[in-house]
């Protein structure tokens, strides 16, 4: 009798995931443009100290690390702090190989500007940090940067 | 008569673009690498004669060993070096025994009385890197909020919300960052 016989079923129209892909890749652009790559596997524990009058590193290009720490396995390579260039354990007398390796692989307008980060363990004793400063201002590397977390400044 | 191509199956798009998304997210840092800018000076040369600097003008920051700070031949403390520094840097009285000024004519500024104090920081083999950052936090803070007093005073805004590099060159040579770091001595036999 009815003839406009409405199509009444009890399901619901499915939801379109078209636009899914597009979303992920938003995604996807956010954090290729927010993050930088991972370059080296750390081998020793590195918790910096906080500080309140932080600057942020400028020229992620122009910057080499020096990681100090106790190594993380601690059980073959003991407890003492020790220096990271690269990937490998280092001594205090491989800084000025690594200093010049790293700056032959800049563009040499740029070589002045190469600052050195000092990514060191807030427990590690100021011996082997000076040593490696000492070694530092020998190859001329001056711009140097100590490596904090920045901590909200008292109010007071 | 155009042929129709047959539709290419776009659902595992999705897929693809988690996988790279994971990818991302598994390999990269978020962590924005920030720390305490310093310039190392050049090594001594031999040859030099030392540097006169009267007594008045240097300010002494030694940390020993177990992380004690001795400040002007006194007992320290780091939650009062900061007012220590300034009240040094800026001599506000003009006082005998805190370091002198000299007039200077700063571009943006004109005739300014910079003052001539160093800070001379001295650590021990044994210092604690944490306590050497905190030393060197306070000692930065102190420069920065005398800094950040003249800005105001002068172009109504905080030093680092200047804007014109001209300023900036001017501020930061009324107050020069003038902290210097002794040649490492090893006085508690610590490693």
């Amino acid at each position: 009798m009815a003839r406009f016989k409405k199509e009444k079923s009890g399901e619901l129209p499915a939801i379109s995931t078209a636009s899914m892909p597009d979303i992920i890749f938003m995604l996807l652009f956010f954090f290729m443009v927010t993050t930088t790559m991972r370059e080296v596997t750390l081998k020793v524990k590195v918790k910096p100290p906080v500080a309140t009058e932080v600057q942020k590193l400028e020229k992620k290009s122009l910057v080499s690390f020096i990681y100090i720490g106790t190594p993380v396995q601690s059980k073959i390579y003991g407890t003492e702090s020790r220096i990271q260039l690269n990937d490998s354990f280092r001594t205090v007398n491989d800084i000025a190989e690594f200093i010049y390796n790293e700056r032959e692989t800049r563009p040499e307008a740029d070589r002045g500007l190469l600052t050195t980060s000092l990514k060191v363990d807030k427990d590690v004793k100021m011996g082997i940090v000076t040593d490696v400063k000492q070694e530092l201002r020998k190859v001329g590397a001056f711009k140097i940067n100590y490596s904090t977390r920045k901590k909200a400044p008292k109010t007071n | 008569m155009a042929r129709k191509v047959p539709e290419i199956n776009a659902g595992s798009m999705a897929d693809i673009s988690f996988l790279l998304l994971i990818f991302f997210l598994v390999t990269t840092t978020m962590d924005v690498d920030s720390g305490i800018v310093r310039r190392l000076p050049p090594p001594p040369d031999p040859t030099a004669p030392t540097p006169d600097v009267k007594e008045r003008n240097v300010f002494n920051v030694l940390v020993n060993k177990s992380d004690r700070l001795f400040v002007e031949g006194r007992w320290g403390d780091i939650r009062t070096l900061r007012d220590e520094a300034k009240e040094f840097l800026s001599n506000p009285q003009n006082r005998e025994d805190l370091p002198e000024k000299r007039m200077e004519n700063i571009p943006g500024l004109g005739e300014f009385p910079v003052s001539r104090g160093i800070i001379s920081l001295k650590n021990d083999r044994g210092t604690s890197y944490d306590m050497y950052i905190q030393v060197q936090n306070e000692l930065t803070a102190a420069v920065n909020e005398l800094r950040d007093e003249l800005s105001r005073q002068k172009f109504g805004v905080k030093f680092s919300d200047l804007r014109s590099q001209m300023d900036i060159d001017a501020i930061q040579a009324a107050v020069p960052m003038s902290i210097s770091e002794a040649e490492p001595e090893n006085i508690g036999g610590g490693k």
